[in-house]
């Protein structure tokens, strides 16, 4: 018997066992996952929390209920993985081995790597990326008057990368709501040039800030934070003065792939961005936010990632090549406030235009449009995550590979 | 992508004024680069962080602030000093490297 294991079982991890447990011949292979929590986090519902949209128990339940039966699921912390001899270490000093190890570890945020944030965290400093910090800030929210807020990206690569600026657009519907926009000043500091990576979209995003008169801080490199004088402080000495911060701090991979020699300086594992192979042990594979490869840490990117894998370590299995399949796929959904929502649909070559999807013209979704269907599409996708997604049930016409028909580039659209 | 004479040399460079070919690169072309975009005077400091930059793009390596902060010859706030205004951007362009992509 051959045994297959994976490490993490958020998303991307369960995903992975779903599909394999369909896959792999149960006569050869006995498939493992192995996570040190009990349970499972619906990520991308954190933004709402804050707003009092969802409640804790809307983004969580237990991870056994997503694993299939025919995969073992221990509960356990990994102390260390020993790629020479392909074993792991359980805290406690079990042992285990695998033929294969498949890498989901996920990546979360390292408010150490801000200096001075501890003094302020969870007082005047606020995350989103916990459902402690985005519990915390829900309540924190309740005694809020007016004066500056400032939305701040430490450092790139970040999860979902455009969580602040769905943040922001939130944030400000729920201050017009709550009647203390005209008192509140906000504010979006980042380290990027525009408000987002790709130049199209964030052409179309700047222009949302703008419209609902968010104050763009570009290029700033933070160096630390005063939590006595409530100032961002970039390296070349230029000062954000703040009420109220809610950071997105540096994200890191798991500490276990660091004390494992896995990652590089963020604790990323370098990985082939095509076949998902590790770069340093053949045996060995990632996907998710886990990875090195340039693609969004985001649920739909792991989603992709799940199906192209599991064909690969078929491949990998029976001696033939692996398959380039991965092409950086993502597929958003980018709440902008008042109902509306966008979506965008990328990889590593396409940046995210204008057209429909699914289908080409009929959509019925608009692509980087705000439209109140992208929005319905947004809220209905918890369910989908939560009944399809970790399933790994197919979902009706979205491909792995992303499709070109419907889509317009920029210059296209304008003619 | 057009082309640039510069220092002696016609090069190729995309929209942004990186060049296309890193093997195109000179010091002669990068004191020129440093000029266009008004740095103060290349000092040894600025050649070893450019030196560092380009046998890392050589290697492959992705580069990030955080990277080069790490690398021994400078900390991140002495990084702004010597290329003010986007260092990272700003340092690549006069290595001769693409600009580093290290946001997704």
């Amino acid at each position: 018997m051959k045994k297959l294991v994976i490490l993490g079982a958020g998303s991307a991890g369960t995903m992975m066992a779903n599909h394999l447990a369909k896959t792999l011949p149960k006569s050869d292979w006995a498939i493992t996952i192995i996570d040190q929590y009990e349970n499972h986090y619906y990520q991308p519902g954190f933004l709402f929390i804050p707003f009092g949209t969802y409640k804790e128990k809307d983004v969580v339940k237990p991870k056994r209920k997503f694993i299939p039966k025919s995969v073992e699921f221990i509960l356990a912390q990994v102390s260390k993985i020993m790629p020479e001899k392909n074993m792991l270490e359980l805290k406690g000093g079990q042992t285990i081995n695998y033929d294969i190890l498949v890498l989901a570890t996920g990546t979360k945020i390292d408010p150490s790597e801000l200096p001075g944030a501890q003094e302020g965290w969870h007082k005047d400093i606020f995350d989103f990326y916990t459902l402690e910090g985005a519990v915390a800030l829900h309540q924190r929210l309740q005694s809020w008057k007016g004066g500056k807020l400032v939305v701040h990206i430490q450092e790139m690569p970040i999860k979902c990368p455009v969580a602040p600026l769905e943040f922001s657009f939130l944030m400000d519907s729920w201050l017009r709501k709550k009647g203390l926009r005209d008192q509140t000043e906000l504010i979006y500091v980042t380290p990027l040039s525009g408000a987002f990576t790709k130049p199209t979209c964030s052409v179309a995003l700047t222009h949302l800030l703008t419209e609902k008169d968010i104050k763009l801080v570009p290029d700033f490199g933070t160096e630390r934070v005063d939590s006595t004088a409530k100032k961002l402080h970039s390296f070349d000495e230029i000062e954000v003065p703040y009420d109220l911060l809610v950071t997105i701090p540096t994200n890191k991979g798991d500490e276990v792939i660091g004390r494992s020699g896995l990652g590089d300086d963020l604790n990323f594992i370098p990985t082939n961005k095509h076949t998902l192979q590790s770069n340093a042990f053949p045996n060995i594979f990632a996907l998710g936010d886990a990875t090195n490869v340039p693609a969004s840490k985001a649920g739909s990117v792991a989603h992709f990632q799940a199906e192209i894998l599991t064909e690969n370590i078929l491949h990998f299995i029976k001696g033939q090549p692996l398959k380039p399949d991965f092409d950086g796929h993502a597929n958003c959904f980018i709440e902008s406030g008042n109902g509306k929502a966008l979506l965008i649909d990328f990889n590593y070559t396409t940046e995210p235009g204008f057209g429909t999807f699914p289908f080409p013209a009929l959509g019925p979704m608009q692509l980087l449009k705000e439209t109140r269907l992208n929005h319905w599409g947004k809220l209905m996708f918890k369910w989908i995550y939560w009944y399809m997604l970790l399933k790994a049930r197919p979902i009706p016409f979205i491909t792995a590979k992303m499709s070109l028909m419907g889509k317009k580039t920029a210059k296209e659209a304008k003619k | 992508m057009s082309t640039k004479n510069i220092a002696g040399k016609t090069i190729e460079v995309n929209e942004e004024g990186y060049l296309l070919n890193m093997a195109d690169w000179t010091k002669e072309i990068a004191l020129e680069l440093a000029k266009e975009i008004n740095l103060p005077p290349l000092t040894d400091k600025h050649w070893q962080v450019i030196d560092y930059l380009r046998k890392n793009q050589a290697e492959g390596v992705a580069l990030s602030l955080r990277k080069v902060g790490n690398s021994g010859i400078v900390d991140v706030k002495e990084l702004y000093a010597l290329f003010p205004g986007g260092p990272l951007k700003k340092s690549a362009l006069v290595a001769g490297i693409p600009k580093p992509a290290s946001c997704v």
